[in-house]
């Protein structure tokens, strides 16, 4: 009961050409900028947008093809919108047992049903609030609930974690976890936040401009990004370049040296914490040294993150004591170093 | 505290007109009230003015009824359908606010009448003739009213979140139950904000009403007829029908608001 | 811009005294002269029976006396006479009842004696061909047909009870009108086979009204009284008015829109 998709839509200038296999009890998670067009791909799995062309068959059953199409109602789905879409006059029981009511479950077994719903996402002595009466975590739990009670084949979480504020995010994402691990059908994630992707998903779509540029399981994303998008995304320098044994001429001027061997096009990752940064042109072992201009300071929680210029332009991440002791303001040139052994490289 | 501060920034270029607004729309009615013959109420409240007194406002909420019936479901096609001329249908929607209430009553007429388009019809295959009838009465008070209802629905429906319906659809509701369940429910104030406006249009409805439905005592006689026949020999009794039914239907609203209507506050 | 404005709302404001200031001093010098042309604006509250022939009464009385205009507000004689009560500017109140002229006359409004202009009485109003195929007074006593009569508190409705009395028939309306000219849309659209309306009515509602006279319609002649009020801004004037409508120039007017003239 695998889940085949390709999804073609145009509308307007805007076309979207994704390819997408989910099997049953894996996690994907569709990961992309604004625009991208993650939430097309999704409203067309959840039956609310038909394809251009393209088809979605679970098993043997065609959702949306060349003559077919299943609207929503008629697909065994649950959704997870991004503002959860709690049905605001009603209490979070008959938020629940919606679902199972309209698919013709009879009112007592489908109230029962949805109690214990929520007793499992942990709202026990909520069955009576109405929406606006629960916290972000709370609402987003009975969203989950409606979502699951009705024994979805598919399920669809449209920025689940979005409207979560820092603290509340991290506990419901572990819950989250573990409600996706129970889960026997088919997930799909959309989300831009690539913690949450990470963590969540078995395997990384990411969607730019309508098209997938790469996918894989979260840790080789996170290892070997193939964009700029990704690499940012996951934290990482970026550079595509021509390697030729142990030097890579980058593509936007400079060279690096690495410590093993490639041959042709490649892209060349570090992070932002293997470069160092110095007053003086440090001497001697296998660095890559380059003179670079402080173009920006950014504070973040426990480092210091500065973006220079090169060529290459790099980010690096220091430490607050590196930073007092080199004073440093925008505009300042300094020596940006790299150990060869910190740079990865993989055939582009 | 916080609140004196609050009404002390009230702005006076909003304040003072407001205060006029109010004015201007209760001192008429504090003339109608001022003039009453409070002293011969008893005698003038005959057994007439009772029956046109309950026949106004049965007439008046059944013409609600009808309103709702078919002015819901006309809200949301204006709103929701991708119909083509929709602009169009809803300037048209709103005719019979701008039609003297006498033109409408002889349109009704040229239609629904003994001669009319459809009206001949009825009278020669079912026996049925609107004019002259209490059901006449109804039928000219929600021609008149309706527009109110389906301004407001159609005002809630095009300002509730879509998404809710697509929500619904995604946990296998038809489009009806969803229209039932979550359209209906999430639009509701308007509609009772609505159903008020029409009933109230309604309920001191002349024009249309004598014109189509005429006037007879019993059968079509209403209390906006009642008081403007009073006001033809006895302008004494025409103001106390109208404090009469004045104070019925300010009650009827007053007790509406608190049970239907909870406000933000 | 803006000085522009200012200036043009100025010459306006002045031009507007100017006139005002002449206008005063021409009505001053037409009632002082005593003289038999008069000028001048008149109002005339007139019963909304009269719309048709007073609109013309007025063009020839305006033709007659050059500077006068004449300005009209028809409605029914009942509601004039409250206006009039409340202190609406009027010069000439023309009612369709002597009763309606007593409640302005009782409360000093109108201090001259009313004098009678026009008569009317009943006739049956029947759709075009008589579909309903009434005969005479006697059918409206039947309850299988439609009728519509004004209501008790109108003139009509009072002159077709007087009728009803006279000719003891219990009449079986199915609408009682609040107006003549509701009575008429109903005959004319064919919605009642028979009402009473009087004999001018049928006549101003043209080819999609018969009349049928009867006998009992002596029984209730309506008397239309005219007068200038006690406070009319322009009396010479309405007064000159009053006199037109009892001229012979006026009572033909009249006989050809179907009254009787005294």
């Amino acid at each position: 009961m695998t889940l085949n998709a390709e999804l073609r839509v145009t509308r307007g200038t805007f076309s979207l050409d994704l390819d997408v296999t989910i099997a049953p009890g894996e996690v994907v998670a569709l990961l992309g900028p604004n625009g991208a067009g993650k939430s097309t791909a999704l409203r067309t799995l959840a039956g609310l947008l038909p394809l251009t062309s393209g088809h979605i068959t679970v098993g043997e059953s065609t959702w949306d093809g060349p003559d077919a199409f299943l609207p929503a109602e008629k697909r065994p789905i649950g959704v997870v919108f991004q503002d959860y879409l709690l049905f605001a006059h009603m209490s979070a029981l008959e938020n629940v047992a919606f679902g199972l009511r309209s698919r013709g479950t009879r009112k007592a077994e489908a109230r029962a049903a949805a109690a214990r719903w929520l007793d499992r996402v942990g709202l026990d002595g909520y069955e009576q609030a109405k929406p606006r009466a629960l916290s972000g975590g709370q609402a987003q739990r009975v969203a989950l609930a409606r979502a699951l009670v009705t024994g979805p084949s598919l399920l669809l979480l449209d920025e689940p974690l979005a409207a979560l504020d820092a603290s509340t995010r991290l506990q419901v994402r572990s819950e989250l976890s573990r409600h996706l691990a129970d889960f026997g059908g088919h997930t799909l994630l959309v989300t831009h936040d690539p913690l949450d992707a990470m963590v969540l998903a078995d395997r990384l779509v990411i969607l730019e401009g309508g098209r997938a540029v790469q996918s894989g399981p979260p840790a080789e994303v996170a290892r070997q990004p193939r964009t700029d998008y990704v690499a940012n995304l996951v934290g990482l320098n970026f550079f595509r370049g021509k390697a030729s044994g142990t030097r890579v001429d980058l593509d936007g001027g400079g060279g690096l040296t690495i410590a093993e061997p490639a041959e042709g096009p490649v892209h060349v990752v570090f992070p932002p914490n293997a470069v160092s940064l110095h007053a003086e042109k440090p001497e001697g072992s296998p660095r890559n040294v380059w003179p670079v201009t402080v173009a920006a300071i950014e504070q973040h929680a426990h480092t210091t993150r500065v973006r220079l210029d090169g060529p290459p332009d790099v980010l690096a991440d220091i430490t607050t004591a590196t930073l007092a002791e080199l004073r440093l303001r925008p505009g300042d040139e300094l020596w940006a170093a790299v150990k060869a052994t910190e740079v990865h490289v993989y055939p582009a | 505290m916080t609140r004196n501060r609050v009404r002390g920034r009230l702005p006076a270029v909003l304040v003072l007109p407001a205060l006029a607004g109010l004015a201007f729309l209760l001192v008429p009615l504090a003339g109608l009230v001022i003039k009453t013959p409070w002293t011969s109420l008893p005698t003038l409240l005959g057994a007439e003015v009772g029956e046109a007194l309950r026949l106004s406002l049965i007439c008046a909420s059944l013409a609600t009824v009808l309103c709702l019936f078919l002015g819901i479901p006309l809200a949301w096609l204006l709103a929701r359908s991708g119909l083509p001329g929709r602009g169009f249908l809803r300037a048209l929607v709103t005719v019979p606010l701008v039609l003297p209430p006498v033109v409408g009553g002889v349109a009704l007429l040229l239609i629904l009448g003994r001669r009319g388009l459809i009206g001949q019809h009825l009278d020669a295959w079912f026996g049925i003739s609107l004019p002259f009838t209490t059901a006449g009465v109804v039928v000219a008070e929600a021609f008149v009213a309706m527009p109110f209802l389906v301004i407001s629905v159609e005002g809630a429906l095009r300002a509730a979140d879509p998404r809710y319906e697509e929500a619904a659809a995604t946990l296998g509701a038809s489009k009806w139950l969803t229209f039932r369940r979550v359209t209906l429910p999430s639009v509701l104030p308007g509609v009772v904000a609505g159903a008020v406006l029409c009933w109230a249009r309604a309920l001191g409805e002349f024009g249309a009403t004598i014109t189509f439905a005429g006037n007879f005592p019993g059968e079509t006689t209403t209390m906006p007829l009642a008081v403007y026949l009073a006001l033809e020999t006895d302008p004494d009794a025409a103001i106390v029908l109208s404090i009469v039914l004045l104070l019925v239907s300010v009650g009827v609203l007053a007790g509406l608001r608190d049970r239907w209507i909870s406000g933000p506050t | 811009m803006p000085n522009l404005r200012i200036r043009s709302t100025i010459v306006t404001g002045v031009l507007g005294v100017a006139l005002v200031l002449a206008g005063c001093g021409q009505q001053a010098a037409s009632t002082s002269s005593g003289s038999q042309a008069v000028t001048g604006d008149v109002t005339v509250f007139a019963a909304a029976s009269l719309t048709e022939t007073f609109t013309r009464l007025g063009e020839d009385f305006e033709a007659a006396n050059p500077g006068t205009k004449v300005k009209f507000n028809f409605g029914g004689s009942s509601a004039l006479a409250q206006q009039l009560n409340q202190g609406a500017p009027a010069d000439v109140f023309a009612s369709a009842a002597p009763a309606n002229m007593k409640q302005v006359t009782d409360t000093g409004t109108i201090t001259d004696a009313p004098r009678t202009f026009a008569k009317n009485s009943l006739q049956i109003a029947v759709p075009k061909g008589n579909p309903g195929r009434i005969a005479g007074l006697a059918d409206f006593a039947n309850a299988d047909r439609k009728i519509a009569l004004c209501a008790e508190q109108v003139p009509c409705g009072a002159a077709s009870r007087k009728v009803f009395e006279a000719a003891k028939i219990t009449a079986a309306p199915d609408t009682l009108e609040q107006d003549v000219k509701a009575v008429l849309t109903k005959v004319s659209l064919g919605e009642v086979d028979g009402a009473l309306v009087y004999k001018t009515d049928v006549k101003a509602a043209g080819d999609k009204v018969e009349g049928i006279t009867f006998a009992e319609s002596s029984q209730a002649v309506n008397d239309y009284p005219i007068a200038s009020l006690a406070k009319a801004p322009n009396a010479a004037v309405a007064k000159a008015f009053v006199d037109f409508v009892l001229s012979d120039k006026g009572r033909s007017v009249l006989s050809a829109a179907g009254f009787d003239t005294p």
